[in-house]
């Protein structure tokens, strides 16, 4: 186990070694981010997480279907939508934040980080807050599901990463968003 | 009136770098193309006679000069063909049968590969001439000389000093490229400072300009960095959990203001220019965002949806004495205070149009100086007299300036790329 989490510090450094002058954070970016936005380029959109981090989890998800990647679990979701100037997690969402909040307190090696969106509408900086407002609400309702606070990181891309392009309800309602990406 | 070595070294190594990185073609693609679209109604009527010895093609003195002062809005250029020098004596009834009530002339001469620019504002009306003066400048740099030129007569003809040898920060995005650019206050010379795949905003200029602070997406969540524009040296000045943006420097240039979700909520936050001593401003359990601080550095204002909805406010630096300070409309954001401590400007949403509006801190006049549907991102020229703001409208991108009476505006539009996150750098020597 020492051993592989070595080598995966040594491949995220590795990573990262090109921007030398970047002061790093003391832990490794997610190794895997499967909701980013489809303008950026996405070197492993595979849906099984890749390199390291597999066989680190492997002990405790044994041999059955990892349910993350099961398309018939809950858990395969990881988008909750919100209403137009709201920040709370509706009624129709509890159920799924619920399940990734108990399904990261009975995996303590699972870490995420909630990505918070908002539509196209006001400034930037304003929607940064707004958008971190709606990945704090998710993760609140993880942390009351049993996610450890160290699991679990709130940030927001506010308006900067929309889902959907253009400048109709349509878009403005996938991009009121906050993803949870393991 | 010459560039200090230490500036010719710094903008030198500029060029020195882009050329370096092999950036000038991308460069070239980002000159920015200007569309006078309002103007004043008093202006001042100057003539400008074609320097002696200044060479067509981009660095042509004149030309430069004259848009420089045209694009002002407080000036009426009148053009002419006429070779004026900056010597001999001026007939002062011809030009003003023109209607000039001023006249430039001046000359450019080649010696040891400088140029040496020479000039003569004159007063036609009073038949006195208001400064006569040169400069000498290495060929990378007549365009500078030029604006520096502009800035004088602006100073000389309107008491107020003139806010063309500056320079702008904004964001360019094509395709999935986002660029941090540096232009001069004109569009033109532009290099890219950073480049990423992942979006970048909130650039902010220290106060001497030799740094830029921004908010990068590269770290897959919201960064606040300090990039020195000379070297491009970098660093992560706030990388905490949760989302770090919005900075803002301290007038001293020490410290900046950043806005930080550590805590959960977005919250003020400030920090050594660094990365050291955090402190947190203030405490509520609302939005407190887009910190600014007043020039005299004695007041922050605020962006906080505190009552509901957000609006604009100001606080001493220790988080002290809060007050409201936009009363209209249910949504002010993005405050942004003029260096001469007297006027506010922010964007405000009314009738679901989003707008530039200022206010005028003694008397509590407010005036909407824009009308776009989605206008952003106010930043004041260094002479207080200008506001740059992004617009987009109909899926284009492009820059304004406004002049804060509202008289004349302009744009600044890129071929190939969307700009927005404009930040008017300040006065250098």
């Amino acid at each position: 186990m020492n051993g592989v989490k070595i080598l995966v510090s040594i491949i995220a450094f590795t990573l990262l070694g090109a921007c030398s002058t970047i002061k790093l954070n003391e832990k490794a970016p997610p190794v895997e981010d499967r909701n980013s936005a489809s303008s950026v380029p996405a070197p492993a959109p595979a849906p099984a997480p890749s390199s390291g981090r597999t066989s680190e989890v492997s002990p405790s998800s044994a041999s059955a279907v990892d349910p993350l990647n099961d398309p018939s679990n809950i858990l395969y979701k990881r988008s909750v939508y919100f209403d137009y100037d709201q920040y709370t997690v509706k009624e129709e969402f509890s159920a799924l934040v619920e399940a990734h909040g108990k399904y990261l307190a009975a995996n303590p090696d699972r870490k995420v980080t909630i990505q918070g969106n908002t539509d196209e509408r006001g400034g930037s900086e304003y929607n940064l807050a707004l958008g971190q407002k709606r990945a704090e609400a998710v993760r609140r309702a993880m942390a009351l599901a049993g996610a450890r606070d160290s699991q679990m990181e709130a940030v927001s891309f506010g308006k900067e990463k929309p889902k959907a392009m253009g400048s109709d309800e349509a878009a403005w309602m996938e991009n009121r968003r906050a993803d949870i990406v393991y | 009136m010459m560039a200090s070595p230490k500036k010719r070294i710094f903008l030198k190594s500029l060029v020195a770098s882009s050329v370096a990185a092999g950036l000038h073609p991308i460069a070239a693609l980002a000159q920015l193309r200007v569309e006078i679209s309002g103007v004043g109604a008093n202006q001042i009527p100057i003539a400008i006679g074609q320097f002696w010895d200044d060479p067509a093609g981009d660095n042509h003195v004149t030309a430069i000069i004259a848009a420089d002062l045209q694009r002002s809005g407080l000036f009426r250029v009148i053009p002419s063909s006429d070779l004026v020098r900056e010597t001999g004596a001026v007939d002062d009834a011809v030009w003003r049968s023109k209607g000039a009530d001023a006249l430039l002339g001046g000359s450019l001469t080649q010696a040891d590969g400088r140029t040496e620019i020479r000039y003569r504002l004159h007063d036609t009306a009073k038949a006195v001439t208001l400064t006569s003066s040169g400069l000498k400048v290495n060929p990378q740099f007549i365009r500078l000389a030029a604006h520096r030129v502009a800035d004088d007569v602006y100073e000389k003809l309107t008491g107020i000093r003139g806010p063309f040898a500056t320079r702008i920060a904004y964001v360019a995005r094509s395709g999935n490229e986002y660029r941090l650019e540096i232009a001069d206050s004109d569009g033109e010379n532009a290099f890219t400072a950073f480049r990423d795949t992942e979006p970048v905003i909130s650039p902010a200029w220290s106060p001497d300009g030799s740094k830029v602070a921004y908010v990068s997406f590269n770290l897959k969540k919201p960064v606040v960095y300090v990039q020195e524009l000379a070297t491009r040296q970098r660093i992560a000045v706030a990388n905490f959990k949760g989302s770090n943006s919005a900075p803002a420097w301290s007038p001293d240039g020490r410290r900046l203001a950043i806005a930080l979700s550590r805590d959960g909520l977005t919250q003020i936050h400030t920090v050594n220019a660094d990365g050291t001593d955090l402190r947190r401003v203030a405490t509520s359990n609302a939005i407190d965002t887009e910190p600014c601080f007043s020039p005299a550095g004695d007041t922050f204002y605020f962006t906080s949806d505190r009552s509901g909805s957000p609006q604009i406010y100001r606080m001493t630096p220790s988080g002290g004495e809060v007050r409201r300070v936009t009363f209209n409309g249910s949504y002010n954001i993005s405050p942004a205070i003029s260096p001469d401590g007297k006027l506010l400007s922010y964007i405000s949403r009314r009738d679901g149009r989003f707008q530039v509006y200022v206010l005028d801190l003694a008397n509590g006049q407010e005036t909407r100086l824009s009308d776009g549907p989605r206008d952003e991102s106010p930043s004041f020229a260094p002479n207080s007299r200008y506001i740059m703001y992004a617009s987009e409208s109909a899926g284009r991108a492009h820059l304004a300036v406004v002049a804060v009476d509202g008289s004349s505006s302009y744009t600044l539009n890129a071929k190939a790329s969307k700009i927005r996150e404009p930040a008017w750098g300040p006065f250098t020597k």
